[in-house]
């Protein structure tokens, strides 16, 4: 499945236009960050191809930690270190933990060939085939607006320190308040009724 | 050939297409929010991709992704507190099976 993937990824990518004028040259070799990106498109790919398609909860639940770690070194390989790092301790250390624990409380897991029936297959396959493919036919037809200069190398963990207590100061409260009210709600939805 | 914008964006679509495929799909609740968690992620890797290549001293991709990861958590937190007591009432955590209001 993951060879599958990565080789559907790599023949998109060389029907980009641009791309064959340079390979032609053979001044562009391939370089190591650039086959570093491939990997983990394809590691995050992949495992988004496992969530998707597994018959076994834990087998998705476990994929979406590889597709989490994925999108998390994408964001390193951006020079985005505090998102990566955010990403890490938010999704892998709470959120992933957070849907084991519900499998677990709720799932006949030992009942490995029903634990995770999937309905209406083959409109699914239909509208991800229709989304995939507008939104590719977007992403590499639409004439973007990239900068011309590069994103600087140093650490934006302080430069968003700032930001959130300076620019976004209003954001920041209002999102704080609302983990306040996630965590109270969330306790009582889920805590059992005490019937008198 | 160096990876580009459009690279980043295709690996969001693929990640968004699977996203929507798992929510249509799945009838199991935990399924269900595993999809909406990638459909984010694919947001969020499109964020950042944006950022990176258009700089901005305000960093407004960056930002805007760590508010949605933190909404992300919340969201889940809320979703499976109702799946569990979807599950505590019906017995089952398939979707088709909390189908009344009442307990």
């Amino acid at each position: 499945m993951a060879l599958l993937v990565a080789v559907i990824v790599v023949g998109v990518v060389r029907m980009v236009p641009g791309s064959a004028p340079l390979l032609a040259e053979g001044a562009e070799l391939a370089r190591p960050s650039d086959l570093l990106f491939y990997a983990l498109a394809a590691l995050a790919i992949a495992s988004a191809c496992g969530v998707a398609f597994s018959r076994n909860i834990i087998y998705s639940a476990l994929s979406l930690l590889g597709a989490l770690i994925g999108a998390g070194a994408l964001y390193v390989y951006l020079k985005a270190d505090y998102v990566a790092v955010t990403q890490l301790l938010v999704y892998i250390g709470g959120v992933l933990v957070l849907i084991l624990f519900a499998v677990m409380l709720t799932g006949r897991i030992g009942d490995r060939s029903r634990s995770n029936p999937s309905a209406a297959v083959l409109p699914g396959v239909g509208l991800l085939a229709a989304v995939l493919g507008v939104l590719g036919f977007v992403a590499f037809k639409a004439p973007w607006q990239t900068g011309s200069k590069v994103a600087p190398d140093a650490s934006t963990a302080s430069r968003i320190g700032d930001l959130f207590l300076g620019e976004y100061l209003l954001a920041f409260e209002v999102v704080s308040l609302l983990l306040l009210a996630t965590l109270i709600g969330a306790v009582v939805i889920a805590r059992k009724e005490i019937k008198e | 050939m160096t990876p580009g914008l459009p690279h980043f964006l295709f690996v969001g679509a693929v990640l968004f297409a699977l996203g929507t495929y798992t929510v249509v799909t799945r009838s199991n609740a935990v399924g269900i929010l595993m999809g909406v968690e990638l459909i984010l992620n694919a947001a969020n890797v499109n964020f950042v991709a944006f950022n990176h290549f258009n700089p901005n001293q305000l960093l407004p991709g960056q930002v805007f992704s760590l508010f949605v990861i933190v909404l992300a958590a919340a969201e889940a937190a809320v979703a499976l507190a109702i799946v569990l007591a979807i599950f505590m009432n019906t017995k089952s955590i398939d979707v088709a099976d909390a189908d009344t209001l009442r307990e």
